[in-house]
């Protein structure tokens, strides 16, 4: 088990080797002079010149490269050229934002989507399932951000009921701690007795959450159906059934925990695809977290920012899969003993 | 013996069009599919306007105002007309981008699969560093790299999505290399090309048709959102994304022109979807009676 | 002929006149047709006949694990113990399943669950069934553990079944089987066909053994004809879906008087010695696609003894002695 996970770590580290040259050299070969496009059109020949001694584009290919790479492993991800502030910091600000939506997204998704799935699979071919699983095709076949639009068209314009965006109202000021606004509102709640903030932190939560998680759910929902039809076909369900045990155990705990295994490896992959996916929703709902920084930085060409972002999402994105493997092995006895 | 009784079997193709014809969603697909392409193809002939004439004075007149059946947008341009050029652009989009990542994964998985050794495990290599990046990002990274326009984002849509035929195809030649028709041709003298493309190729099409299908729905999902990110298609085109992106400002007062563009893609890539969704279990032996 | 109405009290169960079919794309599979038997208490019955021949169906029918749809029972009743069991709702079932009828599985890799370790499982019965704390349930689950003879019970049970051979998964499985609080009837779907030679003979003697100390009845379904002369009282063959002949097991193996049960008996490795039909060593022909059947004899396309007859009627009951009946127009005499 152990020598199972040091030998999926190895493996990690070429890949993400592998990342880092492609990010470095995909972005140095673009076409166009990064320097001339950073400036822009007036710049002058020495500002020119100047920022391509500070970013190192004045030196051959191969020794920016080492050197981009010797930064790295520290961590440097150098300055955002529009703010002027270390990348790492940048991300490190943002990233409780995009964390939280992500995994409030996911909460939903994977609540619903189980529920929906294994009542799908144990009401098979009614009305029912079939409404599901046609709202399921539904939810992996929409547009995620015209869905954020028709949510802020609906609740926010025409019900008044929730905010258009941001993370929380304006006008509240709340002390933060860990940046995860949910859990600095609960501290409030604790410290103040205070629930308003809590309350408005959820109240802009709801939508972006909702329209970052419909693919998931969709997803998650039509995953668990087709994993719990299989295992409901399994012998040992005819063995518990034999044996008198009751339906509703029989299919939340002896079928679901069997079924769960490739839910898990499907939840883990949506989860990193969150992460990117958050670049749509965030930009909607104004949710300030690295999805829409990213963004940012595309339109202003603000490569050591972009070139950051990207590494570090492919490297989350990576490493959670890396998790979801592992957990897979732990909930999986098979593979956990061997 | 007595010919009037051989009766010939159905070809497989055959039977997969019969349990196709017989499959509810794949229908459904089809169907919805062949509305957009007709759409698409027609739009010059069948659509009421111009879809980029503006009428300054006919600005967001709301569904089922006279000569304008799905209102107009913020330029006074018909709504329905510009969603029927927007089908044809979303078509190419979806036929393009797949082309592009048909092709090319093809071409890798089957000489990864087929010539193995170093050149396998450095291509290979080269698919899971692409599969490190998320989806959608891969895709903005390489736009961003291009320079933003409709043709680069089916560049990078195309290009985002060889690694899943790659690997599709590689895992299918592999399995196939050594079966006994292979191994006949190979001494009988059949060049490696031809085992590669004519011989064993045709036989990993199955799983590699119902990719396709389910690509060209999500392509046209992601140049949708490259087009809303503005890094794909640049106005005035009337491409699907970029008009929800435009109308973001309208949501507080004429919905129809955030709502149209919405629905045209939804109801495009659920075509697409419904469709691979029954060929899948048509060909997938595992779920057939 | 004469039909029993009632059942008498020395019968645990009798099925009647059963038939059971399955609705599948293809057509309408007639899987059980007309099939009587009884099981006195503690006896043995042994149902034989080879692959596909209807024995599961006939079992899954009797605990109601028949899946409906795509099956369908289209006659008959099953008593137990006076009760008519296909009029139970599911819930009665409940408190039948696992209670008074427990079952034992062909396929010992498949039919535990392979995410609970086996103790779990087998405690789970317990508390099914009983109103006791877990650790209690846990504790007999490892005496169970213990009365099948698998050593070292205790940390036995703390195994998930992946790490069991074959022979103990099966007794595992019979383990979990004794968990049913007041057993009256086993059912053993081929407790041993996946299982190696030696091992059979052990968990065949396991299950012989605890049938006579916990005193209830057992329907050994097997296509086995050794294992039927080792374990049972009487025997039941089966052909398609029919019940072709029902004798006590010595009358069975003394004179067989079906052709089919010539054949099975033919086949056995170690039997030449109904030289009656020697040309018959494995039965020629296939079995008949239980989707197109008529109503004849289900054997007569590879019966050596069938005339015109058999293809179209199928026959009514002979009896040959007072424990030994034929279904056959033109049986071994
Ligand atoms: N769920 C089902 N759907 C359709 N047909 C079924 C189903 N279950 C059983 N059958 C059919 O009923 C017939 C009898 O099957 P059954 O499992 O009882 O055979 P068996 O005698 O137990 O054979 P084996 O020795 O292989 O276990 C078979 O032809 C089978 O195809
Ligand atoms: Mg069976």
């Amino acid at each position: 088990m152990l020598s199972y996970i040091l030998k999926r770590i190895g493996l990690l580290i070429p890949t993400l080797l592998g990342v880092i040259t492609l990010v470095f050299f995909m972005i140095s070969l673009s076409p166009g002079d990064p320097a001339r496009v950073m400036l822009g059109e007036r710049a002058s020949a020495e500002q020119l010149e100047k920022l391509r001694e500070d970013l190192g584009l004045d030196r051959p290919l191969h020794q920016q490269y080492f050197s981009y790479l010797s930064r790295i492993v520290r961590l440097d991800f150098g300055k955002s050229i529009t703010t002027g502030r270390p990348v790492i910091e940048e991300i490190g600000q943002l990233f409780p934002a995009t964390m939280e939506l992500a995994f409030f997204a996911m909460l939903l998704a994977s609540g619903l989507g189980i529920i929906i799935g294994v009542v799908s699979a144990t009401k098979r071919n009614t009305p029912l399932d079939y409404a599901s699983m046609i709202g399921a095709l539904f939810g992996v076949s929409m547009p995620v951000f015209w869905l954020g639009l028709v949510l802020i068209m609906i609740f926010s314009v025409g019900l008044d009921l929730l905010p258009t965006g941001g993370r929380m109202n304006i006008r509240l000021y709340m002390e933060t701690f860990t940046n995860f606004y949910i859990i600095d509102a609960l501290i409030a709640l604790f410290r103040k007795g205070d629930i308003t903030y809590l309350g408005s932190a959820l109240k802009h939560l709801i939508l972006p959450a909702a329209a970052l998680g419909t693919i998931p759910l969709a997803i998650i929902a039509r995953t668990t159906r087709s994993s719990m039809l299989e295992v409901l076909k399994q012998d040992y369900i005819k063995t518990a059934r034999a044996a008198g045990i009751p339906e509703g155990k029989i299919i939340f705990r002896y079928a679901l925990k069997n079924a769960l295994l490739p839910i898990i490896t499907v939840i883990g992959i949506q989860f990193g695809l969150l992460l990117s996916g958050a670049i749509l929703t965030e930009t909607i709902f104004a949710w300030p977290g690295i999805g829409k920084w990213i963004y940012h930085s595309i339109s202003a060409r603000d490569y050591p920012a972009v070139q950051g972002g990207i590494i570090i999402i492919s490297t989350v994105f990576v490493v959670i899969n890396l998790l979801v493997d592992i957990l897979y092995s732990v909930v999986n006895p098979r593979v956990r003993l061997s | 013996m007595n010919d009037t009784l051989i009766v010939k079997d159905p070809t497989p193709f055959q039977e997969i069009l019969h349990e196709l014809s017989k499959n509810k969603a794949a229908v459904a697909g089809l169907i919805i599919i062949a509305l957009f392409l007709l759409i698409g193809i027609l739009a010059p002939l069948i659509a009421p306007k111009d879809p980029f004439a503006q009428e300054i004075s006919l600005r967001k007149l709301p569904p089922f105002s006279p000569g304008y059946i799905l209102g107009s947008d913020d330029l006074g341009r018909d709504m329905l007309s510009r969603l029927m050029y927007g089908a044809r652009i979303s078509m190419i989009i979806g036929v393009i981008s797949v082309g592009i990542a048909m092709g090319s994964g093809l071409l890798i998985g089957v000489t990864a699969g087929y010539i193995g050794g170093w050149y396998d495990r450095i291509v290979m290599r080269l698919i899971d560093i692409m599969l490190a990046f998320p989806y959608i990002l891969l895709t903005i990274v390489i736009v961003a790299v291009l320079g933003p326009s409709l043709f680069n984002a089916m560049v990078a849509i195309g290009v985002s999505q060889i690694p899943r035929y790659a690997r599709l195809v590689r895992a299918s030649v592999l399995a196939e290399k050594e079966a006994d028709y292979v191994t006949a041709e190979r001494s009988l003298g059949a060049s490696p090309l031809s085992l590669m493309f004519l011989s064993i190729l045709p036989n990993c099409l199955a799983p590699v048709s119902v990719q396709a299908t389910l690509g060209v729905g999500e392509a046209i999902l992601s140049s949708a959102a490259l087009s809303f990110l503005g890094l794909g298609a640049q106005p005035p085109t009337p491409e699907w994304g970029l008009m929800i992106a435009s109308s973001r400002e309208f949501i507080t007062n004429a919905w129809w022109i955030v709502t149209f563009p919405g629905l045209a893609t939804l109801l495009a890539v659920l075509g697409f979807n419904l469709f691979g969704d029954g060929l899948r279990d048509v060909l997938d032996p595992k779920l057939r009676e | 002929m004469k039909k029993h109405d009632q059942t008498t009290t020395a019968n645990l169960l009798e099925i009647q006149d059963l038939s059971v079919h399955f609705n599948t794309q293809r057509g309408v599979v007639k899987a059980v047709r007309d099939l009587s038997l009884t099981i006195k208490k503690e006896e043995t019955l042994a149902l034989v006949g080879e692959s596909g021949c209807g024995k599961s169906v006939t079992a899954h029918s009797i605990n109601g694990l028949i899946p409906v749809p795509p099956g369908i029972i289209e006659k008959g009743k099953i008593i137990f113990e006076g009760e008519n069991l296909l009029q139970k709702t599911e819930k009665e079932m409940q408190h039948i399943r696992g209670v008074r009828i427990s079952m034992i599985f062909q396929e010992p890799m498949t039919s535990l669950n392979p995410v609970f370790t086996i103790g779990r499982q087998i405690a789970d019965v317990f508390l099914t069934h009983h109103d006791i704390p877990r650790e209690e349930a846990f504790s007999r689950a490892v005496n169970l553990l213990d009365m099948v003879k698998i050593p070292s019970p205790e940390t036995r049970a703390k195994s998930y079944p992946h790490q069991l051979s074959g022979g103990m998964r099966q007794r595992a499985m019979i383990a979990m089987a004794l968990a049913s609080p007041e057993p009256g009837l086993m059912i053993a779907d081929e407790p041993t066909t996946a299982l190696d030679v030696t091992i059979q003979a052990q968990i065949l003697r396991l299950m012989v053994s605890l049938k006579k100390r916990v005193g209830m009845s057992l329907l050994l379904i097997t296509h086995d004809m050794g294992v039927v002369a080792e374990t049972a009282d009487r025997v039941i063959v089966m052909y398609a879906g029919r019940k072709v002949e029902e004798a006590d097991v010595y009358s069975l193996f003394d004179k067989p008087a079906h052709p089919y049960t010539l054949g099975l008996l033919n086949s056995l490795p170690s039997n030449r010695k109904y030289a009656g039909a020697s040309r018959l060593e494995a039965i020629p022909g296939t079995v008949p696609d239980l989707l197109t059947i008529n109503d004849g004899c289900p054997f007569a396309n590879r019966c050596p003894r069938a005339g015109d007859i058999c293809r179209s009627v199928f026959p009514g009951e002979t009896p040959l002695t007072e424990h030994h009946s034929v279904w056959c127009h033109n049986h071994v005499r």
